[in-house]
């Protein structure tokens, strides 16, 4: 606890003004960066001075820009629900890829994709929205329920035993209902297909799920020093859980109905920002935002670049920076 | 008391024998071409038609000798796995072993774009060792950074998923830019998938099966001084390390090859030694034949539910694995501290 009083509030401020600019310029790469490389300038002139007669002014517009936007929500979403659940469940390894949100997602987009064709662009949202979070509850249950609570190996494989079920039933639905394809281009499909209609619906859950989240950033860091020193505090534990999960439950549904399975970023940004900003989560929050949009605009730019022409899965790239910090948790780091 | 158990072993290993032979039948006389029990004895007594007899012979007789070969591959190595390592919920596919096998066989129809065709015997053959290599780096990889003074058993649980993790991020980019042909094969492949077979695949398989499995039999008196604990295992004077090593060699080569004849198939390690446990006890000379009968009948079932489920779609008989087992699975996680 001696720890945060080093963080002073100027210098945590510093950081995070940083941290925006830095944000800020990756965007303007991102943008700028693609199948076809578009000048820093006119990246510029196309926000500030649209001109619909220029082509590369529209190509930033209807795909770049959204695509660049799309990512920031879902990474600083994933990094806010990792780390409300961490500090609500003080385990390290807690976070939405680990607890089969993806998987609970892609089978409730398989199901209706195959029972109810008909139905419309915001109901496969919301199907998708409740198969994450019925993942999620499914293990969080395992966890609590069995001898020994919520451990990080009982979460940890609480999660493999859900995903790999899940994942296994919507391949067979998809494989009856020939949605391979589909399903695939849906699991591959990180941030390529995003347009305004993904922004929006991400903009309307999000300023719910951040509202929340910020409003009861003082009462997870209370929560996060342990359930019985809260209560003893005289805080309603029941009631910041349930609106926790709340917007645990709005910011992943909506991140990963957009930009499919993206591993591992929910993980390691509460890590990184708890290790730069201390332990009062009024700061992890919107830092932890800052950081994940920040880790995954620059994650979608790695996997536009390293395989180009081509699109390699951002999913697989933030995959391969998480693990090794996963590993490091797993040994036994970070924890106290 | 030692009598009572050999006896019990005995009706035990009868009663999976008939098992296994009873599903062999069913299996043989179901699918999308009818053919009824009766009909398959005659056809065996070469009094089939030749449209029996190929149907038989040369679609079903593979797939279901392979299962049987697979599962018992599968049961075995966990079954080592969770002996060596004093962790119930060890298993090939968990620890990540199966995906690394997986990878390896990728990058081997990635570089050689070598396909599976049946005349290419060359390549199959080749498959299951590079299957062991890429199985065997994974654990490599697992054990390394698992250790910390000593393996912990949670710690190489964790340290497994996260190679895991790795490995399977690796699979996506090397599939991704396969061409579309060898794409599907990979993927449908990786999904656990032994209706598509024919008899090269299991020629391939059986050196590994029919040497390591009775060599696992032979070490199983190690495998109870190691379950015991290091303490325990150093007091009785076996080499503990060397021997630990030598066991997990043979339960990589195993999962290795399995997976390289039939995909990753996940959770079958897992719970068929918790099965064989709860009928035969603790003792490893009665655990891996029984784990080894009745890994392979599971997979025999398992594939048969898998080709008649919801026909005309054949299933990956791994999707039918993951469904049936992970409740047992997750029963056994709440289970175990």
């Amino acid at each position: 606890m001696l720890h945060t009083i080093n963080h002073s509030t100027f210098l945590r401020l510093l950081i995070n003004i940083f941290s925006f600019i830095a944000l800020l310029l990756s965007i303007g790469f991102s943008i700028a960066l693609g199948a076809v490389d578009i000048h820093l300038n006119t990246v510029w002139n196309a926000l500030f001075h649209f001109d619909s007669e220029v082509t590369s002014h529209q190509i930033i517009q209807e795909l770049r820009l959204p695509r660049a936007f799309a990512a920031v929500l879902v990474g600083a979403f994933l990094a806010i629900s990792g780390a409300i659940m961490q500090g609500m469940t003080r385990n390290p390894l807690a976070s939405p890829s680990i607890m089969g949100v993806t998987e609970g997602s892609a089978l409730a987009l398989v199901i209706m994709l195959a029972f109810f064709p008909a139905a419309s662009n915001s109901g496969l949202i919301i199907a998708s929205f409740i198969g994450a979070g019925l993942a999620v509850t499914m293990v969080f249950m395992i966890g609590s329920f069995s001898k020994g609570g919520l451990t990080q190996v009982k979460l940890a494989l609480g999660g493999v035993a859900i995903s790999t079920m899940l994942s296994s039933i919507s391949s067979l639905i998809s494989l009856h209902f020939q949605l391979e394809r589909q399903m695939g281009f849906w699991m591959a499909g990180g941030l390529a297909d995003t347009n305004w209609n993904s922004i929006q619906l991400l903009l309307v859950c999000g300023a719910i799920g951040l509202t929340l989240a910020i409003s009861m950033s003082k009462s997870i860091t209370i929560l996060s020093l342990g359930d019985d020193i809260a209560s003893g505090l005289g805080q309603n534990n029941m009631l910041i859980k349930i609106l926790g999960i709340f917007s645990v439950l709005l910011l992943t549904g909506a991140a990963v109905s957009i930009a499919g399975p993206v591993g591992f970023i929910g993980l390691i940004v509460p890590h990184i920002t708890r290790f730069i900003m201390g332990t009062d989560y009024r700061w992890i929050i919107p830092s932890s935002a800052i950081f994940g949009g920040l880790l995954l605009v620059l994650a979608d730019v790695v996997s536009r670049l390293v395989n180009a022409p081509y699109e390699t899965p951002v999913g697989a790239i933030t995959s391969l920076i998480g693990v090794p910090f996963f590993l490091y948790l797993a040994r036994g780091g970070g924890t106290k | 008391m030692k009598k009572i158990h050999k006896s019990k072993f005995r009706w035990t290993v009868f009663i999976l024998v008939i098992g296994v032979i009873i599903s062999f039948f069913l299996s043989l006389s179901t699918g999308i071409i009818a053919i009824s029990p009766v009909e398959v004895v005659q056809t065996i007594l070469h009094d089939g038609t030749a449209r029996q007899e190929m149907v038989l012979f040369d679609f079903r007789l593979p797939g279901i000798i392979l299962a049987l070969f697979i599962g018992a591959g599968l049961a075995v190595s966990g079954s080592i796995l969770q002996g060596v390592t004093q962790n119930e919920l060890a298993d090939p596919g968990i620890l990540g072993i199966n995906t690394g096998a997986g990878l390896a066989v990728v990058l081997f129809l990635f570089f050689f774009q070598g396909d599976l065709e049946p005349t290419n015997t060359s390549s199959i053959f080749l498959l299951p060792i590079f299957a062991f290599i890429g199985a065997l780096v994974a654990a490599g990889f697992i054990y390394l950074l698992a250790w910390k003074k000593g393996i912990d058993p949670i710690r190489l649980v964790l340290v497994g998923i996260g190679i895991n993790a790795a490995f399977s991020a690796f699979l996506v980019i090397f599939q991704l830019k396969m061409d579309p042909q060898n794409f599907r094969q990979a993927t449908v492949w990786l999904s656990g998938d032994i209706w598509n077979t024919n008899w090269m695949f299991v020629l391939s398989i059986l050196p590994w099966i029919i040497t390591l499995i009775p060599v696992t039999i032979s070490k199983a008196k190690t495998l109870d001084v190691l379950t015991l604990g290091d303490e325990v295992a150093a007091g009785l004077g076996s080499k503990i390390e060397k021997e630990r090593v030598t066991l997990l060699f043979l339960a990589v080569a195993l999962a290795g090859a399995s997976v390289a004849a039939g995909g990753a198939i996940a959770f079958l390690g897992l719970i068929v030694p918790h099965i064989t446990r709860k009928i035969i006890g603790p003792l490893h000379q009665y655990i891996i034949p029984i784990s080894t009968l009745i890994g392979g009948l599971l997979l025999i079932i398992a594939d048969m539910i898998a080709k008649n489920l919801l026909q005309p779609t054949q299933m990956p008989v791994g999707i039918i694995v993951s469904i049936l087992s992970a409740p047992y699975f997750i029963y056994l996680l709440m289970k175990t501290k």
